[in-house]
């Protein structure tokens, strides 16, 4: 049997086997982090315990959707929070796409889920080698409530400057990518 | 699934990654992505980004209280209500904002339908319905335009639009879309500023129509 990362396979329990022991490590590995997103976005202490605790439930509810064949457990939690987020910022319920229909068997298709795995090690490692300008306008793009003018705004550059530098960050984190494809 | 040959901008995606898409925007954004693999390949790749970043944060303790308050969650019988599906025309983040049920048209002018979804201070979408062989009225926006096209086809300035095709235009454009012969052409737009239609009613009768 193939050996998928660690994130991987308590998910995949969680979600074949309702395993809460998997579960119990997802949340340590997690919910620490959720909190220091969610203040660094400005979050009061209280706030953000019930949007990590809404997060990591939603976790466990929504297990049968997590398909390891099309995305890595950090990134779909990371879009059930945005969205829980954004719920809570807005008081509305953000637009998502339709969902897939699941397919009928939980068997994984092994091969496609580690090249998902190594995709994202690569884009993981082209975020590391960014210089700290160019991962202060990724993190903002990514995690910030920052629209392009804003941004403009807070570090008083021009914006034709920053959409370029910011097309210039993700153009080479796109490539990276690409290149595994 | 037919071709689609104008996608949504990669700037636009990772807006609204990370949340800070206006809402009009966001809808454009999810019912593109309901009938086009490829953006939704590339939404997953936008989400990695995240994923990694969250992946490295700084992890700040959660109290012990917190996490039994999780788990005394988990064996609550919760019954997530059923997604709503979408119609061949229609995909499922605009089939929820229409209830479900078909879109209300009223008339926009010769050969032009509307149906607003919802306008507000983030901006509007609405549905717009245009029969074959006539213009969109001619308009001009104070902002971004994201128009899907959902059935038919038409052809402006920047090119042909058919079902699935988003078009991107702002504030200094000024196109007029004209259908092309055969079913009529139904649109998704989005606007962050009202759409002004010219010489179709005086300026006052405007807010009556909410354009
Ligand atoms: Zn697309
Ligand atoms: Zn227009």
């Amino acid at each position: 049997k193939t050996s998928f990362s660690e994130q991987t396979e308590w998910m995949l329990k969680v979600r074949d086997q309702r395993c809460k022991t998997s579960f119990g490590a997802l949340f340590d590995h997690f919910a620490p982090r959720l909190r220091g997103m969610l203040m660094k976005n400005g979050f009061g202490a209280a706030q953000a315990d019930d949007v990590v605790q809404d997060v990591m439930l939603s976790v466990w509810r929504k297990a049968a959707s997590f398909n390891p064949e099309r995305a890595e457990v950090s990134g779909w939690i990371f879009q059930i929070a945005r969205n829980r987020q954004i719920d809570v910022i807005r008081k509305e319920r953000r637009p998502v796409p339709e969902e897939l229909a699941m397919p009928e068997s939980t068997d994984v298709d092994g091969e496609q889920v580690l090249g998902v795995e190594q995709e994202t090690a690569k884009l993981r490692s082209a975020i590391a080698r960014l210089n700290p300008e160019q991962r202060e306008l990724v993190e903002k793009a990514y995690l910030g409530e920052f629209t392009h003018s804003e941004i403009r705004d807070q570090t008083g550059l021009p914006l034709g400057t920053i959409k370029s530098r910011i097309r210039l960050g993700l153009e080479r984190l796109r490539h990276e990518l690409k290149g595994e494809r | 699934m037919t071709e689609i040959s104008h996608h949504i901008p990669q700037s636009v995606l990772t807006a609204y990654v990370s949340g800070s898409l206006a809402r009009p925007f966001a809808l454009v954004v999810a019912a593109h992505i309901s009938i086009c693999e490829d953006c939704r390949a590339e939404l997953a790749a936008h989400e990695a980004v995240g994923g990694a970043l969250l992946d490295d944060f700084d992890p700040i303790m959660v109290s012990d209280d917190l996490r039994d308050r999780v788990f005394a969650g988990l064996d609550d019988d919760i019954v997530e209500p059923a997604p709503v599906k979408g119609t061949a025309v229609y995909p499922a983040p605009v089939m929820e904002l229409l209830n479900g049920k078909a879109p209300k048209w009223r008339s926009l002018g010769p050969g032009a339908k509307q149906c607003i979804l919802e306008a507000g201070e983030a901006g509007s979408v609405r549905l717009l319905q245009i029969a074959p062989g006539f213009e969109v009225p001619d308009h001009t926006h104070g902002g971004l335009e994201l128009t899907l096209v959902l059935q038919g086809a038409f052809k402006d300035e920047g090119g042909r639009f058919a079902r699935g095709d988003v078009e991107v235009a702002d504030d200094d454009v000024e196109h007029t879309p004209r259908a092309e012969m055969g079913e009529p052409c139904i649109c998704l737009a989005a606007t962050d500023a009202p759409l002004e239609f010219k010489g179709l009613m005086p300026r006052l009768l405007q807010p009556l129509f909410r354009i």
